[in-house]
């Protein structure tokens, strides 16, 4: 028995109406009573809880199919209202339909042949599967205008529509039972013309004359602790309808005044409505005796957690687990370390076979409760035995070819790991499980980048597939190394980061020589065991290595690759080799020859030459063995080589101090000389600025490249032998801009691209004069962080944090709600075999996908093919 | 050894016209021309690169079946989240206000009508880009002038019913006006009479009434004197060796039938006035250079591929449509797509009574039916057929 289910199951789905013989037809009992249990808590017959709805509570029968709670869909009974009420969602097109027909014969207000003529237009329309109702907007609009009635020259009342359900024609109301005979009135050719399917509507059907009353399974009670038992909105909602209506027909029975009985009927169009939709513009949405607004049948489907969105679209799921996660350096990245207490949980079935039957009995004698053991055994016929409860030896001995066992996670299954904003499919991962000690996920820091993953306290989903087609799939689809390169760039997504800089800088920059002992240290920690090259340095008897020999031995044989390193300062002649910082790499048949590792060699997200060109030639497993060991030297090569920073990393001279001072002093002095310049109203404005813009745009570029040249004067002391230097030239973490705003000056604090202006009346504090423009009373901060702020200085640092902080709450919103519609707009679309892009329907968007139908996660920096390394392997320079 | 002539080299890669995209051989047919012009290429060498070029090719392409469409929405949309959000001054031009960053994204890609900042970059023909002189008459020429841009001081006499207006000499000069064709502007626009004192001009309203002198007033300032409506703001900069225009306020349509205009090369932000002027097509171009300069600006590195599929999924119909529910997601054949988009209830209310079908040929309609999606793996359609056992579709 494989299991081979049919790939569809819903070939398509039909939409109609349904009409108020059908609506009595599916009923299986009319509800006359408005109550729902009797004092001993059953169910009252013709009540809204009455036992031919179906059931809900366990231990009963449905009194209509006989089936037990769970079983039972539930089934519809109608009540049968006194007076008709429209639909709420169709008043609109109830109110199409009388204005576009004839208040006395019913057709359609045009002329025969005009009619005729829309009549083709819409057959045509609907033969070729096009939208054939949005020809109903412009018949309505040119019928409605119409004054007399072509057919029977009846002159025609005007017609007001009232929100939310009533009309006024002339000055008369009409009442639903006048609507709902006009649109009986009209034909089933000219309701065609108005946007109705007369194969599954009719008009006369918007109006209600019998109402579905759903079954008790959708909307069930609920019995709390106390006791006492509570009902759902729609069946407080039902029992205000089934009462009015109640009161409404006793009323016209006992031939009440007709005021009373209008009023009645209004009451129960209300609640009709309400039922129905109770967000109605125009009318006050019904409330529970608490003041809370129900929720009724609208409400369940609208919106994020509605039906559509909440439960349709995104469903809960079953063998999925969620915790804390922590970093594990020594786990590969196609691994996720599962601590046993979720193992335990997480189950995976397995069919027996000849071969495996002994180590499943096994589990199965271990239980549920010792790792590794078994949860569940379903036999061949489908019966499932819980392993808690069950003897477990006696089913060990039970079992037999054909059985299945849903056992531990175990070392080398494969799970899906999640962190949520998913916002690309590399959000998704299939992981390697590793069931290891701790009550964490534990993953390798390289995968931090797709998942935008910290360790703050960050929280991770596990997902283990069921079946071995979804496990396969997720093994070659989704595997953390095949999502190495990201379809955004078409480069590494994966890869080093922080430390795995640093750590190959220190290893691989000029005088790194390292001892025997120090080399094979190394080595080990990588898990290379093999024999050392030649020594670099051989004299006096003692032998060293270079870290770039050491580096060496983690690149493939014959890579060539010459590129510039990120520490590169870009002067104007490149001195190649002889770079002093090695900021000119080469890399010949897998040995580095020149330069220096950093961000442009295998950080993730940046232009990280080496692991790029590893990935695209070498393969993905080449690929995650390289990220696994380049990794694991760094941090080793960090540790042994020492790396740390301070706050005394930030010091710099007190000449330097001296010179930092008197620029600001210089900036502060040409800031009020403008000001001058324009208090004498001399400043010569920018062409279609005034010139109070001018002079601010002026002032901030002045205290902008006074802030730049404090930090040009920092730069200076602040070489590549300091390790927070080392740390933002090589990539690994922060800037220089850091840097220098941490040593020299923090510069100009600015909301909304402008400097600070809000406050008092023409001044920010108080502490300075109405109306001056000068540096520091706009915010100008003239002290670095690491001499501290001022207190005003802090005070204008906090405004421009503030809004910071602002603009990412805001953001993540909106871009959120981009992505979505982006999505929605998209999904639809992909290639075919014929290579062309085309959405659902089968329209194409694109004859060649990108123009040249390459995937850009296979394309070299957005090129289809590298031309130059293709002609360099040739020819061999 | 010798190698192989130019021309054979061309007619060799012309061979794979077929096969690889154009830009592609283009760019292998200059730089073999480039290394055979350093040393001499022998044949087998030509055809070792030829066929590794042509692998190469193979391996990049796309699989059929590849979420394309999901993929470029992540890919675009994912980097939102590290965009701005704030207008920020064009780095090139201080004086123009231009809209960046997430929030120009959103109004590309929801194809709004008027674009938060307009902006048309004109360039001129040879004659008039040289010279800055001819230039910046040109800019003068386009800017739009009213008169409450040359206009002192405005007073309303309400003794005589008559509107005051003081002129500003220097602005005046400026934009080379004099009172008699301001005056002369006014008659013929608002048919009143205006008479010249000087740097004053005194405007009688046709009727004596008051509240027609104040809606003369507010008519006569905005009054334009010359200039191209739309266009409110100019800037001529030097760009490489030549002088560019730079407008706040775009007029398309307009500024393209100027003989000074260099029609290639202008170009506005305002991509639905491409559409209008130029059509879809450009429109499409307009989209995808807007997206990539969006994106660029902000150091993020997003396939132009991806930006492409968006901007053609915005132009297929043949007008340009919204991402969003006023276009693509509200233009599905798919009720149960639409109803799980937004505006749930409304669509499957219509669906009812146009009695509509939806055949759940694409992935929410699925995933809502709880079955397989039709992308990927779950594209195929042909199942194998077991022994003794009959096939489903």
């Amino acid at each position: 028995m494989i299991m081979m289910r049919i790939p569809k199951l819903i070939d398509h789905v039909d939409f109609g109406m349904t009409s108020p013989d059908e609506i009595r037809k599916i009923s299986v009992t009319k509800i006359v009573t408005a109550d729902t249990y009797d004092e001993d808590g059953y169910p009252i017959e013709r009540g809204l809880m009455d036992s031919r709805l179906g059931v809900v509570d366990p231990g009963l029968r449905c009194r209509t199919c006989g089936a037990r709670a769970g079983d039972c869909p539930g089934h519809f009974g109608h009540v049968e209202l006194a007076r008709p009420v429209a639909h709420v969602g169709y008043i609109d097109a109830i109110y199409n339909c009388i204005r576009a027909t004839c208040r006395k014969c019913g057709r359609v207000l045009l002329q025969e042949s005009k009619l005729e003529e829309y009549h083709k237009w819409i057959t045509e329309m609907k033969e070729t599967g096009q939208k054939w109702w949005e020809m109903t907007n412009k018949i309505v609009k040119s019928a409605s205008t119409t004054e007399k009635c072509p057919h029977c020259g009846e002159t025609q009342a005007s017609l007001k529509f009232e929100k939310p359900t009533s009309f006024v024609e002339g000055k008369n109301r009409l009442t639903p039972s006048d609507a709902r005979e006009r649109l009986e009135r009209i034909t089933n050719d000219d309701i065609m013309l108005l946007g109705i399917n007369p194969k599954v509507a009719r008009p006369e059907w918007m109006v209600l004359t019998a109402l579905p009353v759903s079954p008790v399974t959708v909307r069930p009670s609920i019995t709390l602790e106390s006791g006492v038992r509570s009902e759902d909105d729609l069946t407080h909602k039902l029992v205000d309808i089934i009462r009015i209506n109640q009161r409404l027909s006793e009323n016209i029975e006992a031939g009440a005044p007709h005021l009373i009985v209008e009023d009645l009927w209004e009451l129960l169009q209300y609640h009709v409505t309400t039922y129905f939709d109770n967000g109605v513009s125009g009318i006050p949405p019904a409330r529970h005796r608490s003041g809370r607004v129900l929720r009724t049948l609208a409400q369940r489907l609208r919106g994020k957690e509605g039906r559509f969105r909440g439960n349709l679209s995104g469903k809960r799921v079953d063998f999925s687990a969620r915790t804390v996660i922590s970093p594990d350096p020594n786990i590969s990245i196609n691994e996720i370390g599962v601590p046993e207490y979720i193992a335990r949980i997480l189950s995976v079935p397995i069919r027996a076979t000849e071969h495996d039957i002994e180590g499943l009995r096994n589990l199965i004698r271990r239980g549920p409760d010792i790792y590794p053991g078994a949860n569940c055994m379903i036999s061949p016929d489908g019966k499932r035995y819980d392993l808690r409860y069950a003897d477990r030896e006696e089913l060990a001995k039970t079992i037999e070819p054909g059985f299945t066992v849903e056992r531990h996670l175990m070392d080398g299954d494969i799970v899906m790991f999640n962190r949520q904003p998913s916002l690309h499919r590399m959000s998704i991962m299939a992981h390697e499980v590793r069931v290891l000690p701790g009550r964490t996920f534990r993953l390798n820091l390289s995968v931090c980048p797709p998942y935008n993953a910290d360790f703050d306290g960050d929280e991770m989903n596990v997902h283990a597939p069921q079946r071995e087609e979804a496990q396969a799939e997720a093994r070659i689809l989704m595997r953390v190394q095949e999502q190495i390169l990201s379809p955004r760039f078409g480069g590494p997504i994966i890869g080093g980061i922080q430390d795995h800089i640093t750590g190959a800088y220190l290893l691989t920059r000029k005088g790194t020589l390292l001892t025997r002992e120090h080399s094979q240290q190394l080595l080990a920690a990588v898990g290379i065991f093999t024999d050392l090259p030649k020594p670099a340095v051989k004299e006096k008897g003692t032998e060293h290595w270079t870290g770039k020999q050491i580096f060496s031995m983690l690149l493939p044989k014959g890579l060539n690759l010459t590129f510039k390193a990120k520490i590169c300062e870009n002067r104007t002649r490149c001195k190649k080799e002889e770079c002093e910082i090695g900021a000119y790499v080469v890399i010949r048949d897998g040995q580095l020859l020149h330069g220096v590792m950093d961000a442009r060699s295998h950080k993730a997200l940046d232009r990280c030459e080496v692991l790029d060109r590893i990935v695209k030639d070498y393969g993905t497993t080449a690929a995650r063995e390289f990220l696994d060991r380049i990794t694991k030297l760094s941090i080793a090569a960090a540790a042994m080589l020492g790396f740390t920073t301070s706050i005394d990393d930030e010091d710099i001279p007190p000449e330097a101090k001296e010179r930092i001072s008197e620029v600001l002093d210089n900036g502060r002095e040409k800031v009020n000389k403008l000001i001058k310049i324009y208090d004498a109203g001399e400043l010569e404005p920018f062409p279609g600025r005034s010139l109070r813009e001018t002079l601010e745009m002026r002032i901030m570029e002045v205290l902008a490249g006074g802030r730049d040249r404090a930090g040009e004067i920092a730069e200076k002391y602040l070489g590549l032998d300091n390790n927070a230097v080392i740390m933002a030239r090589t990539g690994a973490r922060g800037s220089m801009l850091n840097l220098t705003q941490m040593a020299a000056c923090v510069g100009q604090q600015s909301v909304r691209g402008e400097r600070l202006s809000r406050g008092y009346r023409g001044r920010t504090l108080l502490h300075f004069k109405s109306g001056n423009l000068g540096a520091e009373a706009r915010g100008f901060v003239s002290s670095s962080y690491k001499d501290g702020l001022r207190p005003l200085e802090f005070f204008f640092h906090v405004m421009g944090g503030r809004e910071g902080l602002v603009d990412t709450a805001v953001r993540t919103a909106q871009s959120g709600y981009m992505q979505r519609r982006l999505i929605n707009a998209l999904q639809d679309l992909r290639v075919e075999y014929d290579g062309t892009v085309r959405d659902d329907r089968g329209a194409v968007v694109q004859f060649v996908y990108g123009e040249d139908g390459v995937d850009p996660t296979h394309s070299d920096n957005g090129k289809a093919v590298n031309v130059e390394k293709i002609i360099e392997r040739v020819v061999g320079e | 050894m010798a190698g192989v002539s130019p021309d054979t080299i061309k007619a060799e890669v012309r061979k794979l016209d077929e096969m690889v995209s154009e830009a592609v051989v283009k760019e292998l047919e200059g730089s073999l021309l480039r290394v055979s012009k350093a040393g001499a290429i022998t044949r087998e060498e030509l055809s070792k690169i030829i066929e590794g070029v042509k692998q190469a090719y193979v391996n990049a392409m796309v699989e059929p079946g590849e979420a394309v469409g999901t993929v470029a929405a992540q890919s675009i949309g994912e980097p939102g989240t590290q965009m701005t959000l704030r207008t920020f001054h064009y780095a090139g031009v201080a004086e123009l206000n231009v809209t960046l960053g997430l929030p120009r994204l959103i109004e590309i890609i929801d194809a709004r009508r008027v674009p938060s900042a307009a902006l048309t970059t004109i360039y001129l023909k040879e004659k008039y880009a040289r010279s800055k002189e001819k230039a910046r008459t040109f800019a003068q020429k386009i800017e739009l002038t009213t008169v409450e841009d040359v206009v002192l001081q405005t007073e309303t006499d309400l003794i005589n019913v008559v509107l005051g207006l003081t002129l500003d000499r220097s602005r005046m000069q400026r934009r080379e006006l004099t009172p008699s064709k301001v005056a002369s502007a006014i008659k013929e626009a608002l048919k009143v009479d205006a008479l010249i004192e000087g740097y004053k001009l005194r405007i009688k309203p046709t009727t004596q009434s008051l509240s027609e002198l104040r809606r003369l007033a507010a008519k006569v300032r905005a009054l334009p004197l010359h200039g191209v409506k739309g266009i409110n703001r100019v800037v001529v900069k030097m760009e490489g060796n030549e002088y560019v225009v730079y407008t706040e306020g775009s007029n398309f349509s307009e500024i393209l039938t100027m003989p000074e205009v260099d029609q290639t090369r202008t170009v506005t932000n305002n991509i639905h006035e491409i559409e209008d002027v130029l059509g879809v097509e450009a429109a499409r171009n307009a989209i995808i250079n807007e997206a990539v300069e969006t994106l660029d600006e902000q150091g993020l590195d997003v396939d132009i591929r991806h930006i492409m599929l968006v901007a053609d999924m915005m132009t297929t119909r043949g007008t340009m449509k919204q991402v969003g529910r006023h276009g693509v997601s509200g233009e599905k054949t798919s009720v149960l797509a639409r109803a799980s988009f937004e505006i749930t209830t409304k669509h499957l209310l219509d669906a009812c009574i146009h009695g509509e079908t939806d055949r759940l040929d694409g992935i929410i309609e699925n995933i809502i039916a709880g079955q397989p999606i039709p992308l990927g793996t779950g594209s195929v359609e042909l199942t194998m057929r077991r022994e003794g056992e009959g096939g489903h579709k």
